[in-house]
């Protein structure tokens, strides 16, 4: 009835365990409870839940991402503090739990955080900035959502019912195949990462047929702000490179459910392959988690730089040129595997390529802040912090990408300080300075300041502290994943590595503070214009937060950094004669099903429960099967309706409050010109 | 209500932006369907000499029998063809009886490859044998889920053309059918190039 | 059935005859044990190739004139795609196969 599913799966075996499990249930109660206090069920539920649009949409991504956020960056803080006192002891953490940990602290990170941060930023701002109403499929949107969040529910649930896998974010069989991890663990991972998989490669399609075919017009190629250029390369990235992921996370699962040979030592599988195919998948993915943050980046620095974007065609060019060649470097991920010298040189030498159109954008922000009028609000240093620490980084990636050299590096804490120091500036300041930027977009107020700088600062520095010492553990030896270790040269280093991870952890603690504060005088920092931060591009035309169709006139635009030319002009914030007919998607319940269903499928797999599988099969095939006959998916919001929103929102556009735009006006500069950007 | 005039002007124009959107969405999902294809591809290519002392290629594939289903997908995709020329027409019964034709040939395709499967099971020659059966099973198993899927979205298609008639959403969701359709003959040429002819050369 | 005159029929029918023959050559060629293993594999592989175009341009109607630019573009896009990926892990699968000798 229950296949594997018994008593003994729930955690009652050690007292972490339980402690995990408590703050799990206990989170889901709480939440439970705020909300039946404040009597939102229903708003939550026809609002949110089955909404379609994508602004929406866009904030329960950042939602998941926070509560996933916070629990991967406790159990970075729980190994660090393990490897800080297991100096010839055990420490606190028994090995099952450490390598869970490590296991689960990599997938949370990568799949359940910057993903869904990406993706939510991506879902607020694109359409935003492209002058659409919403994306190409409103419906599919809102499933790829819910998709997302049954994978990360799944990993939530692995910490109450059974375990989670022991092999590492990766899953390298044959340690990940049947014979050496029978029990469940391994499979939560397989299976979370299928069903938030499906989601991502449908936002991903989405994304490429909201970009090329809902474009406002006049917005040519060349004129589309950064952010939507790196939006348009990641989403091919993630469609064009997540089935190989599925492909490969599906093989393992047949050899783990069916007893298959794809991986296994005897019978003809072959384990390397694995490595292969997942690579394939897995250096895509690392441009997939920084493309959109360079986008970010490269809008902050052009608005609190006060200038246009240095080089934008260089960006743009250096996009897509990082785009394609990340699909023909995966082997540097595995060159100890003993491929020939020709092999490894071939990839070794395309890794290294990778960091020329990579050193162009460095050098295009360099310049768009040269002589630039330039403020630092907490986005802007998030921006400088990460030029400077993401180049000591790239440094060390191109030291990895010579084979000789990794064969000495590979699998030790080099490499972990290497990929942290890629992604912690590289993904997650981008994506906090995006949340900085475009907070208030998405929610009608800004962000407390102070606090943003407090948690900049504390997060760069505990970075610098975490991570630095990694890169000099790593030359002296040490592997990664180590729950405990005999030399005690090591543990200096460790301590101190301990302790940036605290930091790191009150920076996060900045991070709620700072929303928590922002929520309580939500009424100081309230941003009537829509445009807080006298803003360049399209998304900050529309009100704050942005009406249910965004632009009651789809925008013309003549210029990169269209909004800003508007304003020159005075040509932005004109009312029009007429207001017509918006048609808008209707709000849906079938997504939230659908995401509903694939847990329960995933979840009756990983215990082999089959008919609950297939009954849930059979209801996921159904509600397709439905909604691809419903014919009746749109409905229409009047004129006079648009015209009552547009009229509440240009009355409190007083013209004081608009922003001066004398500042840009040549008199008003130095005597020299400054430098424009290599944009004629 | 008084607007219904040009409310109904502004739903008809969206919903032609939104079907030529969901063609050009539905055809680079057939791209990324071609990528998964394409590894699992790769991968037999890697595992097809890893027989570990069980059966070969030579051993367990009959030719004729792969020629009898290649002709039945190559017969099945003009039927679609032709079906969906008959609704271009605007002639909904002929265009249901030639999909009818077309999901029977698709059906019957699925009964030759359940033949082969379970008399190489019955063989000792399944799935678990050898890593060469596993990237075969997979690889012809995958592709015999996508004709599955076809078959019951050729089912779907059928009821909503005599229900509906031919209207614009259903040609269009015809159309997308039929693009699933022929890539799947298209993956087939793939099979029995990589996978038949080559093994029992 | 009365007579309906099909525009596009044609072109299907056209598709059809090429595929079948494209079909038989590599078929028969093994069938029969015409040639030797080698050229009988370059054989299937070209039948093949031009195969898959006769499919993409008689069934798909994937041409240069009609289809939209941004279909072209990752069509061409995927088959660059499926070309670094397959011929990456051949290259790198038969070059560790060959080391483990």
């Amino acid at each position: 009835m229950f296949g594997r599913l018994t008593i003994d799966a729930l955690p009652f075996y050690s007292w972490i365990a339980e402690a995990g499990a408590m703050v799990v249930v206990g989170g889901a109660v709480v939440s439970f409870l705020l909300v039946t206090y404040l009597k939102a069920w229903k708003t939550l539920w026809f609002d949110w839940f089955l909404s379609v649009d994508h602004k929406r949409i866009g904030i329960m991504y950042l939602v998941l991402t926070l509560i996933m956020f916070l629990r991967g960056v406790v159990e970075g803080v729980m190994m660090r503090a393990q490897q800080a006192v297991a100096l010839n002891s055990d420490g606190y953490l028994p090995p099952m739990h450490f390598e869970q940990l490590f296991s689960t602290h990599g997938t949370i990170m990568i799949f359940f955080v910057v993903m869904p941060f990406l993706t939510g930023l991506i879902n607020l701002i694109v359409p935003q900035q492209i002058g659409a109403r919403d994306v190409a499929y409103p419906f599919l949107n809102s499933l790829s959502f819910w998709l997302t969040a049954a994978g990360g529910a799944l990993v939530m649930v692995s910490l109450v019912i059974g375990q989670f896998s022991r092999a590492g974010w990766t899953g390298y069989p044959p340690y990940s195949g049947l014979q050496y991890s029978p029990n469940e663990g391994v499979d939560y991972w397989i299976w979370s990462l299928m069903i938030s998989g499906i989601g991502t490669t449908l936002s991903g399609i989405n994304f490429i047929v909201t970009i090329i075919r809902n474009r406002c017009p006049g917005m040519t190629w060349m004129r589309m702000p950064m952010f939507t250029w790196t939006a348009f390369c990641a989403s091919i990235l993630i469609a064009f490179a997540f089935p190989a992921l599925t492909v490969v996370a599906a093989q393992l699962a047949l050899d783990r459910l069916l007893g298959f040979h794809f991986f296994t030592n005897g019978d003809g599988g072959n384990m390397m392959m694995y490595a292969n195919l997942i690579w394939i998948w897995g250096h895509p993915e690392v441009y997939i988690l920084i493309l959109p943050a360079f986008g970010v980046f490269s809008e902050v620095v052009a608005t609190f730089s006060r200038k246009r974007l240095f080089g934008y065609d260089y960006l743009v060019y250096a996009t897509a040129c990082i785009a394609l060649l990340s699909f023909t470097v995966w082997l540097h991920h595995f060159f100890t595997m003993g491929s020939s010298a020709n092999v490894n040189a071939a990839f070794g030498i395309a890794t290294m390529i990778i960091a020329v159109p990579t050193g162009v954008k460095i050098f295009d922000w360099l310049f768009t802040m040269y002589r630039g009028r330039i403020e630092f609000p907490p986005a802007m240093l998030f921006t400088v912090g990460f030029m400077v620490t993401f180049v000591i980084g790239g440094v060390t990636g191109v030291l990895l990408a010579m084979p000789p050299a990794d064969y000495l590096m590979h699998n030790s804490v080099f490499l972990v300080a290497h990929f942290h120091n890629m992604l912690i500036p590289g993904a997650l300041f981008g994506y906090l300075a995006g949340m900085n930027y475009w907070f208030p977009k998405a929610f009608g107020f800004k962000l407390d300041q102070k606090w943003g700088v407090r948690c900049f600062w504390l997060l760069i520095s505990g970075f610098y502290l975490a991570f630095m010492p990694l890169y000099v553990l790593g030359f002296m030896g040490m592997s990664r994943r180590m729950e405990h270790y005999a030399n005690p040269e090591w543990q200096p280093y460790l301590i101190v590595a301990a302790f940036g991870a605290a930091l790191i952890l009150a920076s996060v603690a900045c991070l709620v503070i700072q929303i928590l504060v922002s929520i309580r005088n939500r009424d100081a920092l309230r941003d009537e214009t829509g445009d807080p931060w006298n803003g360049r591009t399209l998304e900050w035309a529309t009100s704050s937060p942005a009406a249910p169709y965004n632009f009651a006139v789809i925008p013309e635009v003549s210029d990169l950094d269209a909004f800003h030319s508007q304003k020159m002009e005075a040509k932005a914030y004109q009312r029009p004669q007429a207001y017509e007919d918006i048609v808008m998607p209707k709000p849906s319940v079938l997504g939230i099903v659908l995401g509903g269903l694939g847990f329960i499928i995933a979840f009756a797999i990983v215990w082999h429960i089959w008919w609950l599988a297939v009954a849930g099969l059979a209801g996921a095939a159904a509600c397709v099967i439905y909604r691809s006959c419903d014919d009746d998916t749109d409905f229409v919001i009047p004129a006079e309706e648009v015209a009552r929103i547009e009229a509440a929102h240009l009355e409190r556009l007083t013209p004081e409050r608009q922003h001066d735009m004398r500042i840009y006006q040549p008199s008003a500069h130095a005597a020299e010109p400054v430098l424009e950007g290599g944009r004629s | 209500m008084s607007h219904s005039a040009s409310a109904s002007a502004a739903l008809a124009h969206e919903e032609t932006h939104a079907l030529e959107s969901r063609d050009f969405g539905f055809w680079l999902y057939l791209m990324t369907d071609a990528i998964i294809f394409a590894l699992l591809f790769a991968t037999y290519a890697v595992l097809s000499g890893n027989t570990a002392a069980g059966p070969s290629g030579r051993d367990v594939f009959d030719l004729a029998h792969v020629a009898g289903e290649t002709a039945l997908l190559l017969v099945s995709s003009i039927t679609f063809g032709v079906a969906s020329l008959f609704l271009k027409v605007d002639r909904a019964r002929p265009a249901v009886l030639w999909l009818g034709i077309t999901l029977l040939l698709g059906l019957w395709f699925l009964v030759m490859e359940l033949s082969e499967f379970s008399g190489m099971i019955a063989e000792g020659a399944g799935p678990q044998t050898s890593g060469f059966l596993t990237a075969f099973f997979t690889l012809i198993g995958t592709h015999g889920l996508h004709v599955a899927v076809g078959c019951l979205g050729i089912l779907v298609m059928m009821g909503q053309i005599l229900v509906k008639g031919g209207t614009a959403p259903v040609r269009s969701r015809l159309n997308r059918l039929g693009m699933f359709w022929h890539f799947l003959d298209i993956v087939w040429i793939g099979i029995f190039s990589v996978v038949y002819l080559p093994a029992v050369l | 059935m009365e007579k309906v005159s099909l525009p596009g029929l044609q072109r299907y029918l056209t598709g059809f005859v090429l595929a079948v023959l494209l079909t038989a050559i590599p078929f028969a060629a093994v069938a029969l044990q015409l040639l030797s293993s080698g050229a009988a594999l370059a054989l299937i592989a070209v039948c093949a190739v031009i195969q898959v175009i006769v499919h993409l341009y008689y069934f798909l109607h994937i041409d240069f004139k009609s289809t939209p630019t941004a279909n072209m573009f990752f069509l061409i896009f995927a088959a660059i795609l499926i070309f670094l990926m397959v011929g990456g892990s051949l290259w790198i699968m038969s070059d560790l196969h060959h080391r483990m000798m």
